[in-house]
């Protein structure tokens, strides 16, 4: 008999005889019904004790803090996606400006380009599928158009975040969107940058993903 | 050399003495620097998991754990099928593995059929059941751990002595002199310049690793997708960037339902480090799909037995396997703290490793595991899935010295404690305490001769006063008082 079999077969004729499953509550995890701004600054703060920065701004204005914000680090380089709005909205920025690092775009498998992402890219840039003010969590669901590594390899992470997309807490989340429906390849909640406490718990940031993690929330 | 004699080999090369406690627990309740470490992180540890409960109905929560891993185990056979079947109709190819051995052969197919050389590992208690670095450097795979404590316990040739915090036996000056010696940084009790250091050394490894070898926190049936909990990022690097991902997970670690990670979450990360989340929580569902750019192109996930189906048999062993393996336990336990991680010897420490190591090595091996403990029940008041340790800790116990005919012992290498003599003397206990006559007889002897009474009584008189009869038996003080 296979090892699946074996192992199914042993669970299933089990000698304690069958089990009874318990209700399960989840009414312990709601939360009071909070507005936007006080999601806001709940997620403000939350994200911050753990070393994120969060830059309150708007539509029309968010693209002149992000040259600030890349400007101050000195980033030569912004990992941009191709198809989507943030991406587009920078190519077209960067026709009339020059306070914008160079825009490299995520439109080539990893294989093709792994050294140099790994050691030229001084910062991505992502949008998020919402927020979470509970624990000050970013939810991104990477895409074809958004891959996976741009929010994990370069050493500055930055995030969009619409301030209407905040929820209160994971589950909130997790309903209103019905993630069980269908999940992508890959969904993250990203909570700060980076960070160990393994050498004598004492933390440390950037440890192997981003060393900084920038909220920039569109309100 | 045939495929199990290789098992079994590999095994005992890296051998530990399980039985030895003793003797390690006295080596290391003198060592001040491991006293040190162990207090210093225990204490924050639990300070901070008890900050991080404010304003939370916790028993409630807890109730919540406990019954969604519960829920889980009443119908685990169905939901690891639909786990299969959901995982499979992702993209992801299931393994199973009857125990370690059977386990570490099929990552090493899954390496042999690719022509892997090199893995890179995020943090995995599993691997270290399955001792998967020793069995894959045999087979001529470098297997690198990338968390940076592990990364820092496989340097040191040691094995992790905490399941979160794998080398806090190690404080920051011994840590920055096992760099320094192996990989030739500056001595420094910057952590932060430690910590760049190994970025820099693991994010080559990570570019050029054949396969990312990962563990699971949990796996949920509905959506077929494999959850990660972690700080570093090492993780979302070892399962994103080789081009091949092999998850190894205990068979208990599945959920129904992708809502009962939220609950389970939400206690794992506060139970563990005090932390409201983690800096990442990984949800895998598939490997690369077709049109996107990054992601492995290969998905595995082997599922672990090891001894689970059996504890599962037992009603009352079976709340063992309600485990999320935060580690809350262990920073609780007085004992735990006074005699560090490696003190026992055994993969998993402390107050959770002591109910479930036995079932894995056998009673006879892991006989004193369930007696290292003042059974203060610091443990079950914490543990965030309510699992009775404490009850479990006394079955252990009575199992082994083979309990009695209305508790027949289960558990593998049963009554290894059990002494004839002892047996006779509790026999002769319960006849005497059966027939009042001789039992006034025996106390009133035992107290006109009670400066007879021995000492010394083995391992009772080595921390403690030898018991003393009382010079007038109880009966006789009743009379003098006319009663």
């Amino acid at each position: 008999m296979s090892s699946r079999d074996a192992i199914l077969q042993r669970l299933r004729n089990r000698t304690g005889g069958e089990l009874t499953a318990p209700e399960c509550d989840f009414s312990v995890l709601d939360r009071p019904d909070w507005s936007t701004a006080e999601r806001l600054d709940m997620f403000e703060r939350t994200i911050e004790s753990v070393h994120g920065e969060v830059h309150r701004t708007t539509e029309s204005g968010w693209i002149d803090r992000l040259a600030e914000i890349l400007q101050s680090r000195g980033a030569q380089t912004l990992l941009i996606a191709k198809e989507h709005e943030i991406g587009q909205a920078l190519r077209s920025a960067t026709k009339n400006r020059e306070d914008l690092p160079q825009l490299l775009v995520y439109d080539e498998p990893i294989e093709s380009w792994q050294e140099a992402l790994f050691n030229e890219v001084d910062a991505g840039i992502t949008s998020t599928r919402g927020g979470i003010a509970e624990t000050g969590s970013l939810i991104l669901w990477p895409t074809a158009d958004e891959p996976r590594l741009m929010s994990l390899v370069p050493p500055i992470h930055i995030a969009v975040l619409k301030a209407s997309e905040l929820y209160t807490t994971f589950h909130d989340a997790m309903q209103s969107q019905n993630w069980a429906a269908g999940m992508p390849t890959n969904a993250l909640l990203v909570s700060g940058p980076s960070k160990t406490a393994d050498i004598e718990q004492t933390l440390a940031y950037g440890v192997h993903g981003p060393k900084e993690l920038i909220v920039l929330v569109i309100e | 050399m045939s495929e199990t004699a290789h098992g079994s080999s590999h095994h005992s090369a890296h051998h530990i003495d399980v039985k030895e406690f003793h003797p390690r627990a006295r080596a290391a309740i003198h060592n001040p620097q491991v006293r040190q470490n162990f207090r210093k992180a225990m204490d924050g540890l639990m300070s901070k998991r008890k900050s991080a409960f404010e304003g939370w109905d916790l028993e409630t929560l807890r109730d919540l754990g406990a019954n969604i891993r519960m829920r889980a185990l009443a119908s685990l056979p169905d939901l690891l099928e639909q786990l299969e079947q959901k995982l499979t109709e992702n993209g992801i190819t299931v393994h199973w593995a009857a125990d370690g051995d059977e386990a570490c052969r099929i990552v090493r197919d899954i390496c042999v059929a690719r022509d892997a050389k090199t893995a890179i590992k995020g943090k995995s208690m599993v691997s270290e059941e399955m001792e998967l670095n020793h069995y894959l450097e045999e087979q001529g795979i470098e297997a690198l751990e990338s968390d940076l404590g592990e990364y820092i316990v496989q340097l040191a040739e040691e094995t992790p002595s905490h399941i979160i915090m794998p080398a806090i036996h190690k404080n920051t000056g011994e840590i920055s002199q096992l760099l320094h010696d192996k990989t030739g940084t500056d001595l420094s009790n910057d952590v932060e310049y430690l910590t760049a250091n190994a970025r820099l050394q693991l994010r080559e490894k990570f570019r050029n690793a054949d396969v990312g070898i990962s563990g699971v926190n949990f796996a949920v049936a509905e959506t077929g997708t494999l959850c990660l909990v972690e700080n570093e990022g090492n993780g979302r690097m070892t399962t994103t960037v080789p081009p091949c991902h092999i998850a190894v997970t205990g068979i208990e670690k599945v959920v129904p339902k992708l809502e009962d990670v939220t609950a389970l979450l939400a206690l794992l990360t506060r139970s563990a480090t005090g932390q409201h989340i983690t800096t990442y929580f990984n949800m895998i569902s598939s490997p690369r799909k077709a049109n996107e750019l990054d992601g492995p192109e290969e998905v595995h996930v082997v599922l672990v037995d090891n001894g689970r189906s059996t504890i599962y048999q037992d009603d009352e062993l079976l709340d063992t396997l309600r485990c999320i393996r935060c580690g809350a336990c262990m920073n609780h336990c007085p004992v735990y703290t006074r005699v560090g991680g490696h003190t026992y010897g055994t993969t998993y420490p402390g107050p959770i490793g002591k109910i479930l190591m036995p079932h894995m090595v056998g009673l006879d091996e892991g006989r004193h595991l369930p007696t290292a403990s003042s059974l203060c029940g610091a443990c079950g008041e914490v543990c965030p899935v309510k699992i009775p340790i404490p009850d479990l800790l006394v079955r252990l116990r009575q199992e082994s010295v083979d309990g009695d005919k209305l508790h027949p012992a289960k558990v593998r290498g049963h009554g290894a404690k059990r002494s004839g003599v002892e047996a006779m003397i509790w026999k002769g206990w319960s006849w005497m305490h059966a027939r009042p006559g001789l039992y006034r007889l025996g106390t009133s002897l035992g107290a006109r001769f009670r400066k007879l009474q021995p000492g010394k009584v083995g391992a009772w008189t080595q921390y403690r006063t030898a018991p003393k009869l009382a010079p007038k038996t109880l009966h006789e003080r009743m009379k003098e008082r006319g009663q």
